[in-house]
């Protein structure tokens, strides 16, 4: 009797459950400040007008790849929409994992009528992506531990003469790589010419080898901010959001070097597969998450650029601070004088070859 | 009856053989053991053989090459990457292979495949992709000036459809199915006529690959709908030879007129050269490299990831060593092993006094020693390593106290992280439990009376410890020593949190190919050779230590 009350009521759970998830719509973010700005400028005021949708975020962006393919692999997709970087949104959509966008007639079209695919324009790295942010890779340093004179050029971090004391840069090779053969002499116009050759390679390595004894490599954003707070370093890479945040919100002694900057997109991608009635719920929300004024809107909780051109003017001021935030953009024309635009397409070639070169020369 | 149980089988109460009986209520004792444990058995087999074993296969399974490209693999493993590389006929089978792996989308997921091998060929194949249309639409266009009937759906339909052509379509249907692993499922609403396949044998198989893909994957109803771009060219390479011109014009069966008026034009043809469109896609199609790489990469399964993990490579002359700037695995294998049986040690000569103290203190003390002791177990792994981070930095606790007490200079601090001090020490920390607990509950065991009884006898303390107590603990150190060691040989999050560059495991480098670079054969075929060692240490353990020495517990 007990049995088959627990049975009923156990049954009972899953079929509410099972239509409560009908009406529920899974997002992948990357958690922290990040997720916290979508959460305010995209699902709340979405779900304040749908009411009837409920949005459950996933922490999981950075084992998204893998973790999109053993779904797709057991054939069970439980995601809706996943915010990747735009070289994964490469990779996924060429194993097939994401969906192909139309972005013309799947987005909105900016306020003035210009095409969706226009007002995205270069952001646009895959036909699988939806671009939301520019983000970018640089470096920050700790002011009393510079002297008088705070570093310029990038090439500050290979100088360790001028800059004594420990610097962190990203344990993988993007955004390193480039900056030490611009460093050594490469033309910025010459340096993925360069780079596809074993010999570039060699002479990047080469270059961060004169620095590699001083040089704690990170494999999480958050460690550089933390290092640079602890006076562990005195620079080192990260993202522009994350020493924003070090500075004006946390009041750290850090100061920013807006020079050779590694600009790179963010957004959203659709597993490939999902049934009709999931897809046409998350389609409605990419229309509105991804309109010109939302994307603006992010801006005032976190400083990443938006990726539409239509939604630069619209950057307001930060959320808590009330400081304007176009300043801080990493498209701001002020900071991007002299900037790389990740070469997606020749990372998605090089990227395994290089990484296995230099993951084999960090562990000699 | 006296008689009876003197010469036949001695019988149970009812009349059955003792012998059968015995072993029927044994069989049944079995069975029901057996289903007793079914639902643990089956879900071991379930969600942790399978799975694994699965993931272990993946190491040397290389479908994907000649389940996206079968036909062009076929005739390269027949000749020399020099000679594919000048083959107009290869590269017109290319053509066929790789529309139909485009509109399958298959494409770019071989690149990504052989770009493990070689840089470039994810984007060559990626680009290409797009290309190969627009190659099949100057074909069309001609056609389309020739007679605007041949660009619709009811002409090729009419031309194709009929019977004989089935063994054909049958072959076509197998290498679709290869691609994209979905069956035919009921009617496709199109068979193959014969005689339009013999009759234009190019045409013919790219019309059944459109035909087959559009009814399976797309759904769609054949014989209105126009075919891909791809078959006007199949279609071009047919008219385009003299023979087929002159059977088209004793044709007289449906499209007769089109396919005629088509032949009277063949000079405005656009010409078909395969190999030159390949060129002009990019000219890595024509190098000799990149047909060596199909030719060495094309085969159903590979050693190449298994190679790829003892830092040597598959070529087309044979197995090579890798150069010096790219071996990392045999490195960092050495090095987990090392480092693993470091962590186990500090482990042991840590652990043993601490779980000696746990067995002889009185009650009381032992307990509150105890919660020290599990307090750390129940932490998150995170958490402690994060602790670490924290005692361990430049600027952290430890130095600030040593630079405090004068022992290190300001501008020397002591550098105990990010490096493979910072992962011995944090690992040992975290695996302690797993060696005390053990090594406690044997020498619980372990009568006190015994090293009272030595000494009363007149050994010294230590002959007392190290003649009677020691051997009594030694499968508790040889239970904790395989814990540890076994669960230090996995341990990634920790190496990787303070291990800088020299305290990575070869676990970081499997996780890394599984999550980030997809490349999951690899990451196999590491996780292999790993789990073959633990075998193979475990083996030895048993043939020099033995096995029925390990205790847990009483």
């Amino acid at each position: 009797m007990k049995l088959t009350k627990a049975l009923l009521a156990t049954s009972a759970l899953v079929i509410t459950s099972g239509s409560a998830f009908a009406e529920s719509m899974t997002l992948v973010s990357w958690g922290g400040a990040y997720q916290a700005s979508q959460t305010k400028a995209y699902s709340d005021p979405y779900t304040a007008a749908n009411p009837d949708i409920t949005i459950i975020w996933d922490e999981s962006s950075a084992e998204a790849v893998a973790k999109l393919r053993a779904m797709n692999e057991a054939g069970n997709i439980t995601w809706d929409l996943v915010d990747v970087e735009g070289a994964d949104s490469i990779r996924l959509c060429d194993e097939g994992l994401a969906m192909e966008i139309d972005h013309d007639t799947m987005l909105a079209a900016a306020p003035d009528g210009t095409s969706a695919s226009d007002d995205f324009g270069d952001s646009i790295v895959s036909d699988c992506f939806i671009p939301q942010i520019v983000f970018s890779t640089t470096v920050g340093y700790r002011l009393d531990m510079v002297g008088a004179t705070p570093p310029t050029s990038i090439c500050a971090l290979f100088d360790t003469d001028a800059y004594p004391g420990k610097r962190a840069l990203n344990k993988r090779p993007l955004a390193n790589v480039e900056w030490a053969l611009l460093c050594d002499g490469v033309p910025k116009d010459e340096i993925y010419d360069v780079l596809a050759t074993p010999e570039g390679q060699d002479r990047a390595l080469a270059k961060l080898g004169t620095i590699k004894d001083d040089v704690i490599w990170w494999s999480a954003a958050a460690e550089t901010p933390q290092l640079l707070a602890d006076g562990e370093i005195v620079m080192g890479s990260t993202y522009n959001g994350r020493l924003f945040a070090a500075i004006a919100e946390q009041n750290q002694p850090i100061g920013m070097l807006w020079d050779a900057q590694m600009l790179d997109f963010d957004g959203w991608i659709v597993p490939a597969g999902l049934p009709e009635d999931r897809l046409a719920r998350v389609m409605d929300f990419l229309n509105f998450a991804t309109d010109t004024q939302r994307l603006a809107d992010q801006a005032a909780y976190i400083s990443y650029g938006p990726a539409r051109a239509s939604s630069a003017p619209l950057v307001g001021n930060h959320a808590d601070l009330g400081i304007p935030m176009a300043p801080h953009m990493p498209t701001d024309p002020a900071n991007s004088q002299n900037v790389f635009v990740t070469q997606y397409e020749f990372w998605a070639d090089y990227r395994d070859d290089i990484d296995a070169k230099f993951q084999a020369w960090l562990a000699n | 009856m006296s008689e009876t149980t003197q010469t036949g089988p001695m019988l149970s109460a009812d009349g059955v053989p003792l012998k059968t009986s015995l072993a029927r209520a044994l069989r049944r004792q079995k069975t029901r053991a057996l289903l007793l444990i079914a639902p643990l058995l089956a879900f071991v087999i379930i969600t942790f053989i399978i799975p694994i074993a699965s993931m272990l296969f993946r190491s040397v399974e290389n479908q994907i090459v000649s389940n996206t490209l079968p036909q062009t693999v076929a005739i390269v493993g027949d000749t020399t990457a020099q000679e594919a590389s000048m083959d107009e006929m290869l590269f017109r089978v290319l053509y066929l292979d790789m529309y139909r792996a485009v509109e399958a989308k298959a494409h770019t997921r071989l690149g990504s495949r052989l770009n493990y091998e070689k840089s470039g060929i994810s984007s060559l194949f990626r680009t290409s992709g797009r290309k190969l249309e627009t190659v099949g639409e100057d074909f069309e266009d001609f056609f389309k000036d020739a007679d605007s009937g041949m660009v619709k759906g009811p002409f090729w339909h009419e031309l194709m459809q009929g019977e004989g052509g089935e063994d054909l379509l049958n072959d076509r249907l197998g290498l679709l199915t290869d691609l994209t692993s979905l069956e035919a499922s009921g009617d496709l609403g199109f068979t193959l006529s014969g005689e339009a396949a013999a009759l234009l044998p190019w045409a013919a198989r790219a019309y059944a690959d459109w035909a087959l893909f559009t009814a399976i994957v797309d759904e769609k109803d054949v014989s209105t709908k126009k075919p891909w771009a791809g078959v006007y060219a199949a279609l071009a390479l047919d008219l385009a030879d003299p023979a087929t011109q002159s059977a088209v014009a004793a044709y007289g069966g449906s499209g007769a007129a089109e396919l005629q008026a088509a032949v009277a034009n063949i000079a405005d043809m656009p010409a078909t050269e395969f190999r030159a469109y390949f060129e002009d896609i990019d000219d890595k199609w024509v190098a000799p490299e990149t047909w060596a790489l199909l030719k060495v990469f094309g085969s159903q399964y590979t050693s190449g990831y298994f190679l790829n993990a003892v830092d040597m490579k598959l070529t087309p002359d044979g197995i090579e060593q890798r150069p010096d700037n790219e071996r990392l695995y045999l490195k960092l294998f050495k090095r987990t092993l090392i480092m693993s049986m470091v962590i186990t040690v500090s482990c042991i000569v840590l652990g043993y006094p601490v779980a000696w103290l746990l067995a002889n203190l009185p009650m009381r003390s032992a307990n509150v020693l105890m919660i020290l002791v599990l307090l750390p177990f129940w932490t998150s792994l995170l958490v402690r390593t994060s602790a670490w981070k924290v005692l361990l930095q430049q600027q952290g606790v430890i130095n600030d106290i040593l630079v405090w007490l004068g022992f290190v200079a300001d501008d020397s601090r002591l550098i105990m992280m990010n490096n493979s001090t910072g992962t011995i020490i944090a690992m040992t920390h975290i695996l302690l439990p797993f060696m005390i607990l053990p090594l406690y509950s044997v020498m619980k065991t372990i009568p006190p009376t015994y090293l009272r009884a030595a000494k009363s006898l007149g050994a010294t303390n230590w002959t007392a410890f190290w003649r009677v107590y020691f051997p009594q603990s030694v499968p508790g150190i040889g239970a904790g020593s395989i814990l540890v060691f076994i669960l230090a040989i996995g341990y990634y999050i920790t190496p990787e949190i303070v291990g800088g560059t020299d305290g990575v495991f070869i676990s970081n480098r499997i996780a890394y190919h599984i999550s980030s670079s997809l490349n999951w054969g690899l990451a196999a075929a590491l996780g292999t050779i790993l789990l073959a060692v633990v075998m193979l240490l475990y083996w030895l353990y048993d043939r020099i230590v033995g096995i029925d020495n390990v205790k847990l517990g009483g």
